[in-house]
């Protein structure tokens, strides 16, 4: 009996899904993220050259046959790097965006829960946190300790929570109104149950689609720390950093960048996409809801 | 003929479904208002009422479109003309008032610059003379003051006030058509009352053509001159309101008359089964068909025409229609008197409660004082008897939902116990109350929408009761959560479906089943009914009623409607301000001596019948916060006495009978005023 109960679930899923894919939004997001995760897993195995071999002789080549892409100022080829300069970002990004949903999530509906003064000053914090330039938060972050990922993941994930704090609570309240919430209260199930039984499952929607609409902020954001030198250093390809060898040399070697650069909006387009065809397949955009 | 103002033709207006397909939400009205007339546009919620009223403005919402016909006003086809032309025609000489003024008046203007903006476009009035006319507008409203009116902000009005004003605005541009789309709804029934009379009188003194949709054949019934049923995004009758509303010749009329509580006739109303046909489903027959008691062959097969049957003088969509003008309209009434007087344990017993929502001041509290002021609910003193229904009745504000949140440990007194079963004190905070008490008190609410988690399944909703005060699990659990099923009459099938899968009744109905989950000696009913469809509500009604005689159970039901009310309880308390004004059976509540707020609220219940006006005594206004010393209704009172109601709180006073009532007018002497003057 309890299989049935997931296959009702498993239906809305499914429901969800198809609503997602049968809008042009949703279609071309999903298929453009879905491509780029696929190449990053398998870039490694696909790439025709080596990412980090210098070769002086093949410096600044246009595109070609042998160069689909060209090469850079060092004569690595750019398709190559381009393919793999994906990698260290998703992976990066990806958790980042996980921790952020995870602690921006929790405090969001604890904050909603609790509400009076601990809300109050919570939330407080979390402004000034909001008013501090991320940039420069990041980057004083990064030159005390490391620009490894183990400090990246978590730094961003902190960074990019706090818009989620506000969204939870907002979803939290929504849903602490009604009156289902109310009848749990009078049965008197406990608040642990409250919580996990009726509040979750209500706010997790909300909560889901702002951590995607996050995750290309953040992809953003790491690309800037590459572009500014204090995210991936070289050799590893990095599309942030590719455009930053690149830039000076752009006037008469547009290749160089081009490639990097297309990357990373189609994947951000591409997330934005998503995130967007996400929200309306779960109904959270209320401007977008059916005549009838 | 020329009288006509506006004449519709085979319009349709529909929308495209996901996978392409036209659904049509009006299917081929042809119908028309004449010069002067008041026409009521009756439904459920789903008939295509208000898509109808909005085409007779050029309107279509968003999403959906003509698919044929037209919309005639004056020989111009709104529904053709450009967003220009319209815009000259809409306010001018077509006006809608809307359902909820108070979200269609811009918070931050003026009352009187709102109606000025009206004015400016829709009149040639100078500048001079508009500000005679706003007072004259809202004169014609029956506004008090209409300066100061003029100079006040929406939230500083009632409802009733609000509503008022939105009225005026219509009226600004002298228009010929004045579209009301369920105008009353959302309003207390005094108020209610009181905006419908008006209406009348603006009909009879303008001239005014008016369309008023409802779904309430009460209100219907004193404004209109003529009825439309719609049923399904058809016209199924259409005719003379007293026609109509006397012999419906329509089976959908006919059970939606049937299905209305009154006040006239105590009892269950008998319920309609079934429910309207899905949107997108194809039909080729009758579309009420399915829940038809006439149905045959024939009428599964083809659509029966709108037209004049011989020697009557409405339009009907039915077969057989002679059939219901030959059955007696005498809906056969259960009588609930069969469960009265059984054994009269005490259940549950109020004891002069107190509840404040307002925060007392720190002295107050340091002196452990409690402050008289804000009392939201005072001193109220219910006892309650196994296996009766109490019904809780007041206006908004009356404090009757806050009651029942006290009772549910939901919200805590400030004064007062609650003892149930005699012996035990229940704390007033649900934190507090052991397992068992828990289980004995449930709640159902009003909206089922609500109520019902939109992520659980009906299995998992009904689960968490069981679960809970009975640690069920496995098959024991699905046993009894199917039994439930069956018990509000809804069938296995149900189990694995989200609320939003399940219709209006359906919900509510698992609702009830997650209330009776927990074998509760009381169930706490928060206006269960008045979100619901008056069919649907007759036949929840009846499950509520059919398993109290089967589980004993005691109702604890709170609504405006004094005619549910009626229909329903055994005792009857009527609540004003938070104070208790009159306590008693039923049966006596309704009858004269009574409290003169029962009087005012009994005389302002609308019944479907246009020869039946309701009776306004008392000032439809909005008080916000009761007087401190005297009676509470004293302000609004017809019937005060002098100097003692203002000053003294009244004493309660019982009759024969054995109802109470609180007021300062000798019980003999309020039959003998109550009683005379009608």
């Amino acid at each position: 009996m309890v299989n049935q109960n997931q296959i009702s679930k498993l239906k809305r899923v499914s429901e969800v899904l198809i609503s997602i894919f049968s809008r042009p939004s949703g279609m071309i997001g999903f298929s453009i993220v879905i491509l780029h995760i696929i190449i990053a897993i398998i870039s490694p195995l696909i790439v025709p050259y080596d990412y980090k071999e210098i070769n002086s002789l093949i410096m600044l080549r246009p595109p070609s046959e042998e160069f689909i892409f060209g090469t850079d100022q060092l004569g690595r080829d750019v398709f190559t790097r381009t393919l793999m300069g994906g990698r260290v970002a998703l992976l990066v990004t990806f958790f980042g965006t996980l921790i952020a949903v995870a602690w921006g999530g929790f405090v969001g509906i604890f904050c909603g829960l609790v509400g009076g003064k601990i809300d109050d000053i919570v939330m407080r914090i979390i402004d000034a946190f909001l008013a501090i330039p991320w940039i420069l938060a990041m980057l004083l972050i990064v030159v005390i300790l490391g620009t490894s990922t183990q400090v990246l993941i978590p730094a961003l994930g902190f960074f990019y929570g706090k818009g989620i704090v506000r969204v939870a609570r907002a979803a939290t309240h929504d849903v602490i109104a009604r009156d289902f919430i109310m009848a749990a209260k009078a049965r008197g199930h406990s608040n642990f149950s409250i919580i996990w039984n009726e509040l979750l499952p209500n706010v997790r929607d909300a909560i889901m689609v702002e951590g995607a609409m996050r995750w290309s902020w953040m992809l953003l954001a790491f690309s800037s720390l590459s572009f500014l030198g204090f995210g991936v250093s070289p050799p590893t390809p990095d599309w942030g950093l590719m455009i930053s060898e690149g830039r000076g040399l752009m006037s008469f070697a547009y290749w160089s960048v081009i490639a990097p650069i297309v990357a990373l909006s189609s994947l951000i387009i591409g997330i934005n996409l998503s995130a967007d065809a996400f929200a309306k397949a779960l109904g959270i955009d209320r401007t977008q809801k059916a005549p009838v | 003929m020329s009288d006509k103002i506006q004449t519709i033709e085979n319009l349709s207006i529909g929308f495209k479904s996901q996978n392409g397909r036209e659904v049509s939400i009006l299917k081929d009205i042809s119908t028309h208002i004449n010069k002067g007339e008041t026409v009521g546009i009756v439904g459920e919620s789903g008939s295509g009422k208000s898509t109808l009223a909005l085409a007779m403005m050029g309107y279509t919402k968003q999403g959906l479109y003509t698919i044929s016909g037209q919309c005639l006003f004056k020989s111009n086809n709104l529904l053709n003309m450009t967003d220009r032309d319209l815009e000259k025609i809409r306010g001018k000489e077509i006006a809608m008032i809307p359902q909820n003024a108070g979200q269609s008046l811009t918070p931050n203007l003026k009352i009187g610059y709102q109606i000025e903006e009206t004015l400016k476009l829709h009149s040639t009035i100078n500048t001079n003379d508009r500000q005679l006319k706003i007072t004259e507008l809202l004169h014609k409203v029956r506004l008090p003051s209409p300066n100061i009116i003029a100079q006040r902000y929406p939230h500083e009005l009632s409802g009733g006030q609000q509503q008022r004003v939105a009225i005026a605005m219509a009226l600004a541009g002298s228009p010929e058509l004045l579209l009301l789309d369920e105008p009353t709804t959302g309003l207390d029934v005094t108020t209610q009352a009181h905006v419908l009379e008006l209406l009348n009188e603006i009909a009879k003194d303008t001239d005014t053509s008016m369309v008023y949709v409802s779904h309430d054949l009460g209100a219907i019934a004193q404004v209109s001159d003529r009825v439309i049923v719609m049923y399904a995004g058809e016209i199924v009758l259409d005719g003379d309101v007293r026609d109509v509303l006397s012999v419906p010749i329509h089976p959908y009329a006919h059970g939606l008359l049937n299905s209305i509580p009154k006040l006239s006739l105590p009892g269950l109303p008998e319920a309609m089964p079934g429910t309207p046909p899905q949107l997108e489903k194809n039909i080729k027959g009758c579309s009420f068909f399915e829940r038809c008691d006439f149905a045959t062959d024939k009428c599964k097969n083809s659509k029966p025409e709108l037209f004049i049957p011989m020697n009557k003088k409405m339009k009907v969509r039915c077969f057989w229609h002679n059939k219901l003008s030959e059955k007696q309209r005498k809906p056969k009434y259960d009588s609930n008197s069969a469960h009265k007087t059984k054994n009269l344990d005490e259940v549950l017993k109020l004891d002069k409660i107190s509840i404040t929502y307002s925060k007392q001041s720190i002295i107050d509290q340091l002196l452990n004082r409690f402050s008289e002021k804000n009392i939201t609910v005072k001193d109220i003193e219910i006892e309650i008897n196994k296996g009766e229904t109490i019904a809780l009745v007041g206006e908004s504000g009356s404090g009757k939902s806050t009651i029942l949140k006290s009772i549910a440990g939901l919200l805590s007194t400030k004064n007062g116990s609650i003892n149930f079963k005699k012996t035990i004190s229940l704390s007033s905070d649900v934190r507090n109350r052991t397992n068992s008490q828990l289980r004995a008190i449930q709640l159902i609410f009003q909206n089922p929408d609500e109520s019902l988690n939109p992520s659980h399944t009906v299995e998992e909703i009904l689960s968490q009761p069981l679960k809970l005060y009975f640690q069920l699990s496995g098959d024991k659990l699905k046993e009894n959560i199917i039994d439930l099923l069956k018990k509000v009459r809804l069938t296995e099938n149900y189990l694995y479906r989200f609320p939003r899968q399940l219709s209006g009744g359906e919900k509510q109905r698992i609702a009830v089943a997650r209330a009776f989950a927990a074998k509760p000696d009381i169930i706490l009913c928060d206006e269960v009914t008045s979100a619901l469809d008056v069919s649907v509500q007759a036949a929840v009604l009846k499950l509520l009623q059919d398993l109290k005689n089967d589980m004993g159970t005691t109702y604890i039901f709170v609504s405006h409607d004094l005619a549910v009310v009626r229909a329903i309880s055994d005792k009857v308390a009527v609540l004003y301000q938070g104070r208790l004004c009159e306590f008693g059976p039923s049966s006596e509540v309704y009858k004269f001596p009574s409290h003169p707020y029962t009087e005012v609220l009994l005389g302002a219940v609308l019944e479907p019948n246009p020869d039946l006006k309701p009776v306004l005594t008392a000032e439809d206004r909005v008080e916000e916060s009761p007087p401190e010393i005297g009676c509470s209704f004293q302000s609004r009172c017809p019937r005060v006495l002098g100097e003692k109601c203002f000053t003294e709180t009244p004493p309660w006073q019982f009759s024969k009978k054995g109802n109470a009532i609180r007021c300062h007018i000798k019980i003999e002497n309020l039959f003998k005023q109550q009683t005379s003057k009608n």
